[in-house]
């Protein structure tokens, strides 16, 4: 049965299209056929994150509208099988984006997909609203950081409340916390959130905590998602957040400080 | 411990002040969102209509916060006073 899961966090800037990218491409790279679809109407970046800016022709609205197929709208992944990306609209209104609208686009990507990933704007405004609407799981993108955890509190509100599950009073919707730009360093030191902090405060499963990292720089300058940069701290974090997703028991890297050497040790904590 | 360490002012630890502060504002919003607490406003208006019959205060000087803890929760008011002197003397009917 495919499931939808949005990609969501209220705050912007915290990694949501970095783990929108790297989520739906390790879920192909299982063998899952994987929709990614862009919901930030008129910011559109996800192309930009996966590569395949150029390769935009039709987009979610105009599948939406009627003016375009949705086998014309999916952008096939050229590296990862089984990976298509459907990218928003850079020039329409995002009202384009109804609820019923949105509801069909799903429902005829749930006939063929085993996932659809919806990668949410930031805010709580309509965009982001719709994307979460009809999740069937939520990934709540979270940086050890007060303003980024208080508004992931937000989103777990509206979609306690406000999504179809809530609305219908069906299973609510199943959430799992990601964290991001995790310092493990500046933890220790007492100058950042620890990952115990957060989940005492937000109180939800964690999924995986990815470190801060040069490389996912470096990874959307070239348009290649994070998790296929295996050297990376940042990329096995992914790969093993995906694992962890389908049940497989894989403990946290990349949450201890690193061991210094002596020298550096010496001169400076 | 580093060498320079012995030169630097302890650091203060902010992450525990920032746990403090969200712990605070996050469990305020909750309580609105599941509105288990619709009766708070009403019961600090009371209660500021009650301490207005002897001290001058501003509304914004009363403060009510519920706080959650595993087993038990927390009924947190804050008075600020204003600077007075004669702030025990009664208001005259």
């Amino acid at each position: 049965m495919s499931k939808v899961i949005v990609v969501t966090s209220g705050k912007g800037g915290v990694g949501k299209t970095t783990t929108s990218a790297s989520f739906a491409c390790g879920l192909a790279q299982h063998g899952y056929k994987t929709a990614v679809i862009d919901f930030d109407i008129g910011l559109r970046n996800l192309d930009l994150i996966m590569g395949c800016e150029r390769r935009v022709v039709y987009d979610f609205v105009d599948v939406i509208n009627g003016d375009a197929k949705l086998e014309q709208a999916l952008i096939r992944d050229k590296r990862v099988p089984n990976l298509f990306i459907l990218p928003a609209s850079q020039t329409k209104d995002k009202d384009a984006l109804t609820k019923d609208g949105v509801g069909k686009v799903l429902d005829r990507l749930r006939e063929t997909y085993d996932y659809i990933v919806c990668d949410s704007p930031a805010g709580i405004e309509h965009g982001a609203f719709i994307a979460l609407y009809y999740a069937d799981e939520a990934l709540i993108i979270t940086n050890p950081e007060v303003s980024s955890v208080r508004d992931s509190d937000r989103i777990l509100g509206i979609l306690a409340s406000k999504s179809y599950r809530a609305e219908e009073g069906l299973e609510p919707v199943k959430e799992m916390l990601i964290l991001t730009r995790y310092s493990p360093d500046l933890v220790h030191k007492g100058e950042m959130l620890s990952i115990d902090d957060i989940l005492d405060i937000l109180s939800i499963p964690l999924l995986g905590v990815v470190p801060e990292s040069k490389a996912v720089l470096q990874a959307s300058n070239s348009g290649i998602p994070i998790i296929m940069n295996q050297k990376s701290n940042a990329g096995m974090a992914y790969s093993d957040l995906v694992k962890r997703f389908f049940g497989e028991d894989q403990s946290h890297r990349f949450i201890t400080m690193k061991k210094k050497g002596f020298l550096s040790r010496f001169l400076r904590n | 411990m580093g060498i320079l360490d012995c030169f630097q002012n302890t650091r203060t630890n902010t992450a525990s002040i920032a746990k403090e502060r969200l712990k605070i504002v996050v469990s305020h919003e909750r309580s609105l969102r599941h509105g288990q607490l619709d009766y708070l406003p009403s019961m600090q208006q009371d209660i500021l209509d009650v301490i207005k019959k002897y001290i001058e205060i501003d509304n914004d000087q009363l403060k009510m916060n519920i706080e959650h803890d595993d087993n038990y929760e927390v009924l947190e008011m804050n008075i600020t006073f204003p600077d007075s002197q004669n702030l025990f003397k009664p208001i005259e009917p």
